[in-house]
């Protein structure tokens, strides 16, 4: 199990738990308990339960014929865009709010980028009657205003983070300084980042995408296995629950999207692995966008879900060891490709899954090849931002 | 220049100062530096500035904020120490982020420290399973040492483990919490101070995180070797600037 992280939370070089002292008792708690929990019968039968039920799995994967003949592929869409609350993030808040409650914990943080992890997080707090606080940056509250609103409408406080950048990083830094302060808090993490078992925990409970698809695609093709599966990378939670149950299969290839801003080295980027170089952030050993003196540079995408200067630990190992392949998408590519989803498949999809379309274009595909594109999320969130770049 | 064990065998009631360099001005170390010699400050923490200090309250954030915007970097700040090696009197205590200290190189990192009269790190996010697992011989190799940071979650096993590591001091964290001063010391806080006490431990301890004036650091005193006063010293130079540093210490003492 080469893409299992080791005891200590290692993928290769890359993991651990680097937090203050101060987390210490949180994370040993969380560690100790969190693959105890995830096997019990009680947690699997509730979390397939209101997987089911509630999320409204298993996602449908599509086979987009029009998308197909337009790139010479068979090309299927897993529909995480169909989930409830609108994406992916939600399979993750599910779960980790039956580990917070089998811990006995009681008030839940969170922090949130484009909003959807925010707006899962509240959601599952709504449902399971938890105090909930979501960070996020200054910036993103005013790009992703509807999921502003609704995590307020779901009760979730939102706390505005002004340090930095004022987006995702910095959200996570409030996050965690104020767990620091209020160690009896649960910190529901949104990603396969953070200190080791987060991105452990994170890429199991997102695990279900790729747990599905396997039985869809053999349904549908008489092959679990397909030939290549995208995903866009942020910190990386759709990628990993995308590729889990086929990382051991290296004839399965499998691809990264970054995003890659105004061009990758335009200065303007979040095109990690491309930038990136080893380093520690959020408690995690990884590849970080640094200067040369270990200052961590302030991340840019037009999607505020891939707006982060890190990738998670098993995303630096893939890249690492190349069992990913990790391209990039630029801002205007992944709006042209948004487009093109919507006019000839009927589907818009959010900013940070667009990433994942846009490198169709980039690929030559052989005739046959059977690839599945993991569209994260829905566009909802994103219609401003897309009204405002209207092809004119 | 003093060592730092010589200045905990000698005295009771130790001061500390911390302050981060490059702030409030890029060239306001050195002058900091002599002003807290001059007052008797036993010794000093010198904070590196970091993009996302994590354990830091808003005062260490801003001025770390503004020393970054100076033009601070490592280069800088080991240039600046090293002009004063052979003039400072006090031993010297380097607190940053593991990543500056991986990104600059392990190696020549700790070389730099020792150039720079520099004899201990705090590094508040390096734990201590990955010090066991190689940080302990790389600052062994360098002859620096290195403080861990306990608080009121410590339990007392991890706290026996931590003194039997322990060559500097332990830093007992006054309170749950990040950097930045709270006023008072509570009871709870008492007894935490108390229980750490009684015991025992073979290391020598320093209380931080909430000290700011006169009383917190009496009453810090009496639970152990000293104390160190960070965010309330930052907010005095961002109000008086380098120039009446000998009155804030004067207050403390």
């Amino acid at each position: 199990m080469k893409f299992q992280p080791n005891k200590n939370g290692y993928y290769g070089q890359f993991g651990g738990a680097f937090i203050p002292e101060l987390l210490y008792p949180n994370v040993k708690e969380l560690e100790d308990n969190y693959l105890t929990i995830l096997e019990s019968v009680a947690f699997q039968t509730e979390y397939k339960d209101l997987l089911q039920h509630y999320v409204g799995r298993p996602s449908p994967l599509y086979l987009a014929k029009r998308l197909s003949e337009k790139y010479g592929a068979t090309i299927y869409l897993k529909r995480e865009d169909l989930n409830h609350t609108g994406a992916h993030k939600v399979n993750n808040t599910i779960g980790q709010i039956l580990v917070a409650k089998h811990l006995g914990k009681t008030k839940i943080i969170a922090e949130t980028g484009a909003g959807q992890h925010g707006v899962a997080t509240a959601t599952v707090c709504a449902l399971m009657n938890l105090e909930c606080t979501v960070f996020m940056g200054e910036v993103d509250i005013k790009r992703q205003a509807p999921n502003v609103a609704r995590m307020k409408m779901l009760g979730a406080k939102v706390v505005a983070a002004t340090s930095g950048s004022k987006t995702l990083k910095d959200a996570t830094n409030e996050a965690i300084r104020y767990w620091i302060q209020n160690p009896e808090t649960y910190y529901l993490i949104g990603s396969v980042v953070g200190p080791h078992p987060y991105p452990d925990m994170v890429a199991r409970l997102q695990a279900v995408i790729s747990k599905e698809m396997k039985a869809q695609l053999k349904m549908q093709t008489g092959n679990e296995n397909p030939d290549t599966i995208i995903a866009c990378v942020g910190g990386g939670s759709n990628a990993a629950g995308a590729f889990y149950h086929y990382l051991e299969n290296e004839n399965v290839e499998l691809i990264a999207v970054e995003a890659a801003g105004l061009g990758v080295h335009s200065g303007e980027s979040a095109a990690t692995s491309q930038l990136g170089e080893v380093g520690v952030i959020h408690g995690s050993k990884t590849i970080l966008m640094q200067d040369e003196y270990g200052q961590i540079v302030e991340p840019y995408s037009i999607s505020a879900g891939l707006d982060y200067p890190g990738v998670g630990p098993l995303h630096a190992f893939l890249h690492e060891t190349k069992r990913a392949k990790f391209m990039n998408a630029t801002d205007k590519e992944a709006l042209k490709a948004a487009y093109e989803l919507t006019k000839i498949e009927g589907i818009i999809p959010a900013l940070e899954s667009a990433h994942a379309l846009a490198v169709l274009p980039k690929i030559k595909f052989k005739k046959d090849q059977v690839v599945v594109v993991n569209l994260s999320g829905r566009g909802d969130k994103d219609l401003e931002t897309y009204i405002n770049h209207l092809e004119k | 220049m003093k060592s730092l064990k010589n200045i905990f065998q000698e005295k009771e009631n130790l001061l500390s100062i911390f302050f981060t360099a490059g702030y409030p001005n890029l060239n306001d170390t050195t002058t900091i530096i002599s002003e807290l010699a001059n007052n008797n400050v036993d010794f000093i923490e010198v904070g590196l500035p970091y993009s996302d200090p994590l354990a830091d309250g808003p005062t260490i954030q801003d001025s770390s904020q503004v020393a970054l915007q100076n033009g601070m970097n490592l280069d800088i700040v080991f240039e600046q120490l090293k002009a004063i090696k052979e003039t400072n009197s006090k031993p010297l205590v380097l607190m940053g982020y593991l990543n500056q200290l991986l990104k600059y190189g392990e190696d020549k990192f700790c070389q730099a420290c020792l150039e720079s009269g520099i004899e201990t790190l705090i590094l508040p996010d390096l734990p201590m399973v990955e010090y066991e697992n190689h940080y302990q011989q790389l600052f062994k190799k360098y002859g620096l040492t290195n403080v861990f940071l306990i608080t009121p979650h410590t339990s007392e096993e991890r706290i026996r483990k931590i003194d039997a590591l322990t060559e500097a001091f332990i830093y007992v964290v006054a309170s749950a919490s990040i950097t930045g001063a709270k006023g008072d010391i509570s009871n709870s806080q008492i007894t935490y101070f108390e229980r750490i006490k009684t015991m025992n431990l073979k290391s020598d301890l320093i209380i931080g995180f909430g000290i700011s004036n006169n009383e917190t650091f009496k009453t810090a005193c009496q639970f152990a070797n000293g104390a160190i006063i960070g965010s309330a010293f930052i907010k005095e130079l961002s109000k008086n600037g380098v120039s009446e540093i000998d009155n804030f210490i004067q207050s403390i003492r």
